[in-house]
């Protein structure tokens, strides 16, 4: 307690504080044998100027979404330098790959990008098939397209959600994961998973959708295009989302196609390239989408270009519910597709077939293939090289946020600190693809 | 406001051609090849090998040593612009005694085309092959990745070190036939080095090139390392 008489005492007294503390100022003898204190007192701190410091941002971090490392080199709080480290999820697909016959990767696939799990089998089906030399039924293409614009949603739910909760916004997360479970219950009634799907097979689905399914689709379509309108409203001509986004990462088009970005990172660096535009697969050039690019390459138009591809999504749905043929939706091919499971308990043949099926695999010809797909991510495609056997001599898969993140370096120098936080999460990465 | 830019569109090298469409009951081998396999085997004749289509996909064998020749061309040439490097890989076959197998999916955005270039590695010598990086940025990490998982030599590349593995891993390179699926290891040796990793090797003052850097550093790192003490061991 601080009295007035202490106060009187401790002001008159060198090298005590009001509160009767020494201060932290070094006491020195002036030329008459005083004591005293200096008037400014000198730094104890190092000069700092010109000296970087390190810091190591992550791997257990939630902004780096998973398990990513970033070495930053800072000059004050202006990024010098970025040392990306990746690889503490690795698990070898690819190599698990070799050893698995094409059906039995397709639960691998799901754990890759798992944001995305129906477009990775959907992605690995497409390139298979295309080494089997099969074309699946109209049914099942549009079943495809159904599942890959769902699952478009799905992971850019999770992108708007996360990077608002990175930059400091609640709200919308919240709003986002609630559209998300709609979709996760629906792919729940499709095939009984939420996040691992697994939803394709070599030739077809593993289901047909069950009746009513597409009443949950359609009530979903009516009520999604307000959750975004509603996120637009909370976000998009926000003065804090707008300063903190803006200007930020910029790659110009050349840039972004010389680092190889793909998917929305490309197209917001104004580059009006699409895999489902450019090299369609499942009839994409039969539906009425638009293709949204930006022309700045910065953050804020990479959430604009995400924002965009909601609503095409949400076009594409429409008119493949309009549009779902009946009929079979595996392909008529016994070198692919199991007999009935009646057939198969019943008549000896169908019980062999169904026996060599099983444990030997279906066997592509000699050849190789890569079909790439458009992923929420970029491109993502599959390579296979096969030898003739049931499986494959490599499967490798091309993974959009590795080549997309291979561009933080460049993206972030001369930024801050707190605007790492923001490019990084405007890649949209996910580890798990990242690392494979 | 920062800078705007022009929209690069897709195709747009090539105006009056038919709009793509889905490819329908493609065939194994055969149909309508690349125009560039020919220039490349007119330009490139010491380096083609040949070229084939294998479902819908021109593929063009070259030798390793003029691969970034070749990649230069297909990049600046204005009747090529192949300026998208989709992926860098290697196949590796079963048969041990076929060599392995380089390979480059390149796209050219202004024309849509695309393009597989293989190269053969053989056996028994090092694995060494040009770097595309010069050429694409986006070569760096793909580049690494097969470093990392071959052991293939990239000449050029500027920072070739292993990314998905740690960088003491020992056991070798995880995508060659001749490395087990469970690791070459037994589990008990592969835990025991797990232990002894330093989690802390990889953080900073080897990161910075010390050679370069040395006088940015703090002083009390700079200190340290003038001490003899290394993070890395």
């Amino acid at each position: 307690m601080a009295t007035k008489r202490t106060i009187e005492v401790a002001l008159s007294t060198t090298g005590l504080d009001a509160e009767g503390r020494p201060q932290r100022r070094p006491l020195v003898v002036d030329g008459q044998g005083q004591v005293t204190t200096l008037e400014a007192p000198p730094s104890f701190e190092p000069e700092l100027e010109g000296e970087h410091m390190l810091l190591n941002l992550g791997p257990q971090h939630p902004a780096t979404h998973g398990v990513l490392r970033l070495v930053l080199e800072l000059d004050g709080e202006t990024v010098v330098r970025c040392i990306p480290h990746i690889g503490y999820l690795h698990c070898g697909f690819e190599k698990i790959g070799e050893y698995r016959q094409y059906n039995q990767i397709i639960p691998w696939t799901d754990r890759e990008d798992y944001l995305n799990s129906p477009g990775n089998n959907i992605a690995f089906a497409l390139g298979a098939e295309r080494l089997f030399g099969v074309d699946v039924t109209e049914r099942c293409t549009v079943l495809r397209v159904i599942g890959l614009e769902l699952s478009r949603i799905m992971s850019h739910l999770v992108w708007v959600g996360t990077t608002c909760i990175d930059i400091g916004a609640f709200t919308p997360f919240l709003w986002s994961f609630q559209e998300r479970e709609n979709i996760y219950n629906l792919f729940e009634g499709w095939v009984g998973a939420r996040l691992t799907t697994s939803i394709s097979r070599v030739g077809g689905m593993a289901a047909d959708i069950p009746d009513g399914w597409m009443d949950g689709l359609r009530g979903f379509l009516k009520t999604f295009p307000k959750t975004i309108a509603e996120v637009d409203k909370m976000v998009t001509r926000n003065g804090i989302w707008v300063g903190r986004t803006i200007g930020l990462g910029i790659m110009s088009p050349q840039e972004a196609i010389n680092y190889g970005l793909s998917g929305p990172m490309v197209r917001a660096s104004g580059v009006a390239f699409d895999i489902r535009k450019d090299f369609p697969y499942l009839d994409y050039e039969t539906y009425d989408f638009d293709v949204p690019v930006g022309t700045h390459g910065d953050v804020y138009d990479r959430f604009l270009v995400r924002m965009e591809e909601l609503r095409q999504s949400v076009r594409i749905l429409i008119q493949a519910a309009a549009r779902l043929p009946d009929g079979p939706v595996n392909v008529d091919d016994p070198r692919l597709i199991l007999p009935p499971k009646s057939k198969a308990t019943s008549e000896m043949e169908s019980m062999i077939h169904h026996f060599k099926l099983v444990m030997e695999g279906p066997r592509p010809p000699v050849g190789e293939v890569y079909v790439p797909v458009e992923s929420p991510k970029g491109e993502k495609g599959y390579y296979f090289v096969s030898d003739g056997t049931s499986k494959p001599v490599r499967w490798r898969i091309r993974p959009p946020s590795f080549v997309n993140l291979s561009a933080i370096p460049k993206m972030v120098e001369g930024h801050l600190l707190s605007d790492v936080i923001a490019i990084n999460a405007s890649i949209d990465i996910v580890m798990g693809e990242i690392d494979r | 406001m920062s800078e705007t830019f022009a929209v690069i569109h897709a195709g747009h090298a090539a105006p009056g051609s038919s709009a793509p469409a889905t490819q329908r009951k493609v065939a194994h081998r055969g149909g309508a090849r690349n125009p560039s396999a020919e220039r490349i085997a007119e330009r490139f004749a010491h380096y083609f090998v040949r070229a084939e289509v294998i479902w819908g996909d021109t593929n063009v064998y070259l030798k390793p040593e003029g691969v970034l020749e070749v990649v230069r061309y297909l990049h600046d040439d204005a009747a090529e612009q192949y300026d998208y490097l989709v992926d860098v890989t290697a196949v590796e076959y079963r048969d041990l005694e076929l060599p392995v197998e380089m390979v480059w999916h390149l796209r050219s955005i202004p024309y849509r085309r695309f393009v597989r270039l293989k190269s053969p590695l053989p056996k028994g010598q090092p694995l060494r092959v040009p770097s595309v990086w010069p050429v694409y940025m986006s070569a760096d990490w793909l580049e690494r990745e097969c470093y990392d998982m071959f052991g293939i030599v990239f000449e050029g590349h500027p920072d070739l070190r292993r990314i998905l593995m740690w960088e003491q891993y020992k056991e070798g390179y995880p995508l060659r036939k001749d490395f087990p699926l469970r690791g070459r290891f037994s589990r008990a040796e592969q835990l025991r080095q797990a232990l002894t990793q330093n989690p802390e090797a990889k953080y900073s003052m080897e990161e910075l090139s010390i050679a370069d850097a040395f006088e940015d550093l703090p002083r009390d790192m700079r200190q340290r390392l003038a001490g003899g003490e290394r993070t890395g061991e």
